[in-house]
């Protein structure tokens, strides 16, 4: 299993564009890939998982993945949290 | 064949099958299922063609309104490929018996509920998402179609009760050839959409919905506001024939393109259009506009669930700038209220909301929203010939104030080092009474007015121009409206300023005369409208209609001055 840590820096949280865009590229793999804020830890590739988060600016996220593409997919996934301005 | 009267909503004439725009029946009953696996084969079918469908619907979307727009249906497509959403569906098929439909309904209102109880504005909104898209999968379960105006690929006539104004901006005019209504009337948005689209439409026929059938013949006659459903032969020749002689009589307009507008005795007026969007501007330059006297600003903020960035706005303002050159572009700040909710601002509900809290009166107390677009309207100025208008000013001091923020704004931008509009004319669309009234002392301070009339006549009379019940008071050529309209530009020329009027009057056979004769400067109307009215225009004399203008403005009734008017400018 592989895992990265992130920031929420948008303002906006994490919003809807963004959230789309995570759970568009995170059905690209086959891996098991979650995202965890606070104690609760939610299906990435779900949408509706992933808007009831309602993650604010700010928050300390991670994102972790499991599988045979694990790591494709935790970097593809690092890079979009990049380019929509969602964290770092 | 049946025969239905309603309000000519936009002109043409278009024969073609019933396609009926409504929420089908989707009530179902829950039944135990023999084969699991085959209710899940069908939850599955019913997911792809709803999948299949949005991606049109986005496409389509895309093309018509832009990226932005589109992007609800990306989060559409996720919620019907969300495996939280759907493993829960097969899990109460395969552990309860269920049929596919109960599974999706039970599962899907369960995320509802959920997201409908968080104590955020923007998840109840996603609940939303959850109901939209599920409706559609259930329909397909039924073995019903969830219509869109985007999966028109066929020559239809658009059937009814009223059109959103997403709807009417999904219209493809290659397969749309024309629409009809349950309600709205001339004024109503589904009818200048179908004005600025240049598609045939007939509106308030009060009940074509319970009469016409899906796929059966319909005629639209939007010369006359009638409506024939199922014609024989013989109604759908004669149709044709007036189709052929209206697309003549375009041509003899098309003409006149190039031409400006002149009285018969030499006098200029301006002929403008009213539009939109910035896909406007085209049909506006093809119908020979000699500039545009209302932008409407708000459809940048409706169908979102955000505000638009200054950067949107700059984008939409200076495309329609550009397009437009050299010719003057009237835009409207944001009139949003009265019938024209945005539901992400969250605005309590109002008894009488066209009297409440709207257009600059929100302005003025959310700056912040106001303040954007200002400055994307400053920016963008540098690109063309740009005027600045204030709707629903009351008093004077919301005149001042608002001009203020504007004077701020602009000293803003020009310390940050953008660059600026230099000169523009501020002016206020004139649409509450009290403000006609008191334009003398209003024109000391506007540099011009233009004269919002669907609103100055409802505010006049007193009379909800959406209630039929009373569209009788509904009176354009009441002599009340004529004096206070003639106040309005009498009051502009004594300090040398100009009056143009932006309502559906400027356009309409029988106000033009009268206008003309009260000395309004520039005409704004629905682009279809310019080149009618400037082959009506050619004909009259100004000097003759001028002189009518104190026997009209002394009439006592509406009938009077119409009577008076059709016979002095040869109407019919």
């Amino acid at each position: 299993m592989v895992e990265k840590s992130f920031k929420i820096t948008s303002s906006d949280g994490v919003h809807a564009r963004p959230a789309t865009v995570l759970v568009q590229n995170a059905g690209k793999y086959e891996s098991d890939i979650n995202l965890h804020y606070k104690e609760k830890s939610v299906n990435l590739k779900s949408i509706m998982g992933i808007m009831s988060l309602g993650i604010p600016a700010g928050a300390d996220v991670k994102i972790s993945a499991e599988g045979d593409d694990e790591q494709e997919a935790i970097d593809h996934l690092a890079k979009t949290m990049e380019n929509e301005g969602l964290g770092e | 064949m049946t025969h239905l009267q309603g309000i000519a909503a936009s002109s043409g004439i278009a024969i073609a099958k019933a396609y009926r725009l409504e929420v089908p029946d989707l009530s179902y009953s829950k039944n135990k299922v023999d084969d699991p696996d085959k209710e899940i084969k069908r939850l599955h079918e019913a997911l792809d063609v709803s999948k299949s469908e949005l991606e049109k619907i986005k496409e389509h979307t895309k093309k018509s309104l832009g990226d932005e727009h589109a992007e609800i249906f990306s989060a559409h497509l996720l919620v019907l490929s969300d495996p939280e959403l759907i493993q829960p569906m097969e899990d109460n098929i395969k552990s309860d018996n269920v049929n596919a439909e109960a599974a999706l309904d039970e599962t899907a209102n369960m995320f509802i509920d959920m997201f409908k109880n968080m104590d955020n504005e923007y998840m109840k909104e996603r609940a939303a998402d959850i109901q939209d898209v599920t409706k559609r999968v259930l329909a397909h379960l039924l073995g019903a179609e969830f219509p869109d105006p985007a999966l028109i690929n066929e020559q239809v006539v658009i059937v009814a009760e009223d059109l959103t104004p997403s709807d009417t901006a999904q219209l493809n005019k290659e397969f749309v050839q024309g629409f009809t209504t349950d309600i709205g009337g001339r004024t109503s948005h589904s009818a200048i959409m179908a004005r600025s689209l240049e598609i045939p439409a007939v509106v308030g026929t009060k009940d074509i919905t319970k009469q016409a059938e899906k796929d059966v013949m319909i005629i639209v006659d939007g010369l006359g506001g009638n409506v024939i459903i199922d014609p024989t032969d013989e109604e759908i020749e004669s149709y044709k024939q007036k189709r052929a002689e209206f697309e003549e009589k375009k041509q003899e307009w098309a003409k006149l393109k190039d031409e400006s507008t002149v009285s018969s005795d030499g006098e200029h007026v301006e002929l403008a259009a009213n539009i939109g969007t910035p896909d406007d501007v085209a049909g506006v330059l093809e119908n020979g506009g000699e500039g545009i006297g209302l932008y409407r600003t708000e459809f940048l903020y409706m169908g979102k669930n955000q505000l638009p960035t200054e950067e949107e706005q700059f984008d939409a303002y200076s495309s329609v700038l550009k397009q437009m050159g050299d010719k003057p572009v009237v835009v409207r700040t944001l009139d949003i209220g009265g019938d024209k909710e945005l539901d992400y601002l969250d605005l309590p509900d109002e008894m009488n909301p066209f009297l409440g809290f709207r257009a600059i009166r929100l302005c003025l107390e959310r700056d912040d929203i106001f303040r954007t677009q200002l400055r994307a309207l400053l920016r963008a100025g540098v690109y063309g010939n740009l005027k600045i208008m204030f709707p629903m000013i009351a008093t004077l001091e919301e005149f001042r104030q608002a001009k203020a923020i504007l004077t701020e704004e602009k000293e803003k931008l020009i310390n940050e080092g953008t660059d600026v509009a230099d000169q523009f004319e501020v002016g206020i669309m004139v649409e509450i009474p009290a403000t006609a009234v008191l334009a003398k002392q209003f024109a000391k301070e506007v540099d011009f007015f233009s004269i919002g009339t669907n609103d100055l006549i409802q505010y006049t009379m007193a009379a909800d121009r959406m209630n039929e019940r009373v569209s009788y008071l509904y009176q354009p050529y009441s002599p009340a409206i004529l004096n206070l309209v003639s106040n309005v530009i009498e009051a502009a020329h004594a300090e040398g300023k100009w009056a143009g009027m932006c309502g559906e009057m400027a356009g309409d056979e029988i106000a033009i005369p009268i206008l003309l004769g009260l000395g309004l400067d520039e005409f704004s109307m629905s682009a279809s409208s310019i080149l009618p009215a400037r082959t009506q225009l050619l004909e009259l004399s100004k000097e003759e209609m001028k002189s009518y203008k104190e026997e009209l403005l002394s009439m006592g009734t509406s009938e009077d001055v119409v009577a008076f008017v059709k016979e002095k400018a040869n109407l019919a």
